[in-house]
């Protein structure tokens, strides 16, 4: 290698550099669509938050509900919380995924913050979480009657969201599993 | 009103960086003195229009226009008039504003402080900084416009800053933080100047050294300061993450700290000169590219500001332009030729390349591990994520090679050293340095090997560095005239490493020694803790300016005399309804005590409270503070204020030469 061509080495490596930031602005988390999307809910078997009792992926199916990631040491999470209430007074199903938390913890927030959830599930480890592949609370996916995940949103549900997105895919799915 | 005057001194100042990023270089490219010394006027010119902009943003923010939406959405009426200021860049469009106005500062003051340079190579240099600027007001301008209105559904109240920026260290924070990082375009600017000139010589590396110095010494108080936040607000009493905009941070810092001492290689001895280059490009890219990862979104952090693709994109565009530029550049224009300046492995060269290469490769690895989740996903591996014990692993190794080296230094020779001598002169330090790490930790039982360590290390380079101040002493006629024969630039280095050892010893010792417990305490529970009984007394009801607060009394008290009375904090904000944990701190040299409150227990009043003994934690701080001072002090050295005589002949000679 001439003493030229080793002066290359640095620009060389930036762009390698470059290219996979490039790569990584286009894998922007709240733009990537979960592999699972049209998949099937992941199956589980993991105790309820509120009660200890188990739960699993049947306990999701029979409607179309919003299956929601949250934690209580997720300042998002916290910001998310009243419109999520407002959700469930609407009559919104709301299902808890409690992730890499603590049952004292998160019980203690329920009755602090209010619950909007028809019940919790209680994901200490985060495997429930590695299967959906979760990045990081909150995450909310868009579940239907047969459990199939429809659509998921990385990061805080509020009324835009909402309004833009997932109301109108909730709403073509109650006409659609109506329909069937 | 204010706000639209605002945007158009924001507007002009980016068509005066359009021109200083022209003019001049198209001056110094045709030898045209006049286009060439228009460089100095332009640069004072956008220091002013940014000046006006960022004035007419802060009093949006201080006078509470909530039509502004950047000020709808990060303040409140109820918030302190201090915290509405620092509000200006508690946000993504605000920060960048506070980017420019740095910049322009530098920018400014190359431009007034550098009577002794050539004017083609101030004004290369200024032609660089502009140019660095049309990226940073275009981006502010495009993508992020601070002056945005909420017309005519203005809000009449603002949804708050973020309570955990409501504090005074982050009033401070950021602004050193940039200082630091755009401090170390001026060097970036030096280097590409030198680069565009051909002339890679000493004397642009003794005209960029003071600069690259404060740059070097703002970032640390800047690092320092974000790591004190986190460890008294965040309430963990954890002072670093390894989080990827903290490494954002560092990066930047580690490679100044190579390019600061492979600089002193350069200007004093002429070598090193296109590493050196290389290094200033490195440390300013290092920057930037932290500048893209806070702000695209690329990466998950606990820091990161509302994130958007489009920024993402005009960034990286940015990034490959300044970065991708310069590096081709260097490639084309440095200097293949090896210098005809030889040393000998037995000199402080080898010494400072050792520096060097500890501090590529801690930069690297930071970098590796702070890319890694990206690079994994980028390949389609799925999601990782690096932790400290990656960070830690390959740190402390790395650290513990280099303080060796670092305690001979201060006393080696240019060119060319004898083993010998170091042996005779270092056998004592040596000796001692050995016994004080032995003996140290036999004070606080169990015995800690690494405190041992980081003692034996930290003597060993105090003890190098009494030395070698007791060596110019004693080849003095007198101590007090020795003494004046140590030059700031001696002196800068001695406080600056008497630094790094307080920083060592204060990191392991805090590591290995913190105490922890989380308990349940009703009032009137004493608990105890390192030879100090913490008595929780009571819990009362405090008002804030803008939040309401459970505050608990707790005594603490040492063999029945009492220490102190903390007051700690559980906080709910009043605009936003979010909670926030305000931890008490007693500060003190050798040990802090620190309570936080966690959430209330039960009924009968009992709190979950954190209680930590942190022995020796304020020593990193310090350190810190001590490097900044160092690398400050060193500034003040003569060799450094050209003599105008000769240098006037000198940059006619350059304007023919061009």
């Amino acid at each position: 290698m001439g003493p030229r061509l080793k002066l290359f080495f640095p620009l060389i490596l930036f762009a390698m550099l470059a290219i996979t930031l490039f790569r990584g602005l286009s894998l922007d988390p709240s733009e990537m669509p979960s592999a699972l999307i049209d998949q099937p809910f992941p199956p589980f078997s993991l105790p309820s938050v509120n009660t200890g009792k188990s739960l699993s992926q049947a306990d999701i199916e029979g409607q179309v509900s919003l299956v929601n990631v949250w934690a209580t040491w997720c300042v998002a999470c916290r910001a998310e919380h009243p419109y999520l209430r407002q959700l469930a007074q609407s009559g919104i199903p709301l299902i808890g995924l409690n992730y890499k938390d603590q049952d004292a913890d998160a019980q203690r927030w329920l009755e602090e913050l209010g619950d909007p959830y028809r019940f919790n599930i209680a994901d200490h480890d985060g495997t429930l979480g590695l299967d959906l592949g979760v990045y990081g609370a909150p995450e909310t996916y868009l579940v239907d009657a047969a459990g199939v995940i429809r659509y998921r949103h990385v990061g805080v549900v509020n009324e835009g969201v909402w309004n833009t997105i997932l109301q109108p895919l909730y709403q073509e799915l109650i006409v659609h599993s109506g329909a069937q | 009103m204010m706000p639209e005057i605002g945007h158009f001194a924001l507007i002009i100042a980016f068509c005066l960086t359009l021109m200083l990023a022209v003019v001049p270089a198209w001056g110094a490219w045709r030898g045209n003195a006049t286009a060439m010394a228009l460089a100095p006027t332009l640069a004072v010119g956008i220091l002013v229009f940014v000046g006006i902009s960022f004035a007419c943003l802060a009093s949006a923010f201080l006078q509470d226009d909530f039509s502004v939406a950047l000020v709808a959405s990060h303040s409140n009426s109820l918030l302190p008039p201090i915290y509405k200021f620092a509000a200006v860049w508690g946000n993504h469009e605000g920060s960048l504003m506070l980017w420019a106005l740095i910049l322009a500062l530098w920018t400014a003051a190359v431009a007034v402080f550098s009577p002794q340079l050539p004017l083609l190579v101030l004004s290369r240099v200024l032609a660089v900084m502009g140019a660095i600027g049309v990226g940073f007001l275009s981006f502010s301008l495009v993508t992020s416009n601070p002056f945005a209105r909420l017309l005519p559904s203005t809000p009449v109240e603002g949804s708050d800053l973020n309570p955990l920026l409501q504090d005074p260290g982050l009033i401070i924070h950021p602004p050193l933080l940039y200082m630091g990082y755009v401090g170390f375009s001026v060097a970036f600017a030096f280097a590409v100047a030198a680069l565009l000139g051909g002339r890679l010589d000493a004397s642009w590396a003794r005209w960029s050294r003071p600069w690259t110095n404060i740059a070097w010494g703002f970032l640390s108080l800047g690092i320092m300061l974000g790591s004190w936040w986190a460890y008294y607000e965040l309430g963990w009493g954890g002072w670093w993450f390894w989080d990827p905009v903290e490494n954002a941070s560092f990066m930047p810092w580690l490679a100044g700290t190579a390019l600061i001492h492979s600089l002193a290689a350069t200007d004093k001895r002429g070598l090193f000169k296109s590493w050196t280059v290389l290094l200033a490009i490195f440390a300013f890219s290092l920057s930037l590219l932290g500048t893209f990862l806070v702000r695209s979104g690329v990466l998950t952090s606990v820091h990161a500001f509302a994130t958007d693709p489009a920024r993402g994109m005009f960034i990286l565009v940015f990034l490959a332009i300044v970065v991708g530029g310069s590096l081709t550049l260097y490639a084309f224009r440095a200097p293949t030729v090896s210098s005809r300046v030889t040393f000998a492995w037995v000199s402080r060269e080898s010494l400072l390349l050792c520096n060097n290469v500890v501090f590529l490769v801690a930069t690297l690895t930071v970098l590796f591990g702070t890319l890694f989740p990206l690079i994994v996903d980028a390949l389609g591996m799925g999601k990782v994520s690096v932790g400290p014990p990656y960070f830690n692993a390959v740190f402390v190794p790395l650290m513990v090679l280099l303080v060796p080296f670092m305690g001979i230094g201060p006393l080696s020779r240019w060119k060319g050293d004898d083993i010998a001598r170091w042996r005779s002169e270092l056998i004592i330090p040596a000796l001692a340095a050995v016994a004080c790490g032995l003996t140290f930790p036999l004070l606080n039982a169990p015995y800690n090997i690494w405190v041992a360590l980081s003692v034996l290390l930290s003597s060993w380079l105090c003890l190098g560095l009494a030395q070698d101040v007791w060596r110019r002493l004693r080849n003095a006629s007198s101590a007090a005239r020795g003494l004046r024969r140590l030059t700031p630039g001696y002196c800068g280095m001695l406080i600056a490493h008497l630094g790094f050892a307080a920083c060592v010893i204060g990191i392991v010792a805090t590591s290995q020694y913190s105490l922890e417990r989380d308990l349940r305490m009703s009032p009137g529970d004493t608990q105890e803790l390192a030879g100090y009984d913490f008595k929780f007394v009571e819990v009362t009801q405090v008002r804030g300016p803008n939040f309401i607060a459970d505050e608990a009394r707790v005594v603490v008290s040492r063999d029945n005399a009492i220490v102190t009375t903390l007051l700690p904090q559980k906080r709910r904000y009043l605009a936003g309804g979010s909670v926030m944990t305000e931890a008490a701190i007693d500060p003190g040299l050798f040990r802090d005590l620190y309570v936080a409150m966690g959430e209330p227990v039960g009924n009968d009043g009992a709190w979950a409270m954190r209680l930590h003994y942190k022995p020796l934690v304020r020593w990193m701080w310090l350190g810190a503070i001590f490097m900044a001072v160092g690398a400050f002090t060193s500034v003040l050295d003569k060799r450094y204020r050209g003599q105008r005589g000769v240098v006037h002949s000198d940059s006619k000679a350059a304007l023919h030469g061009a």
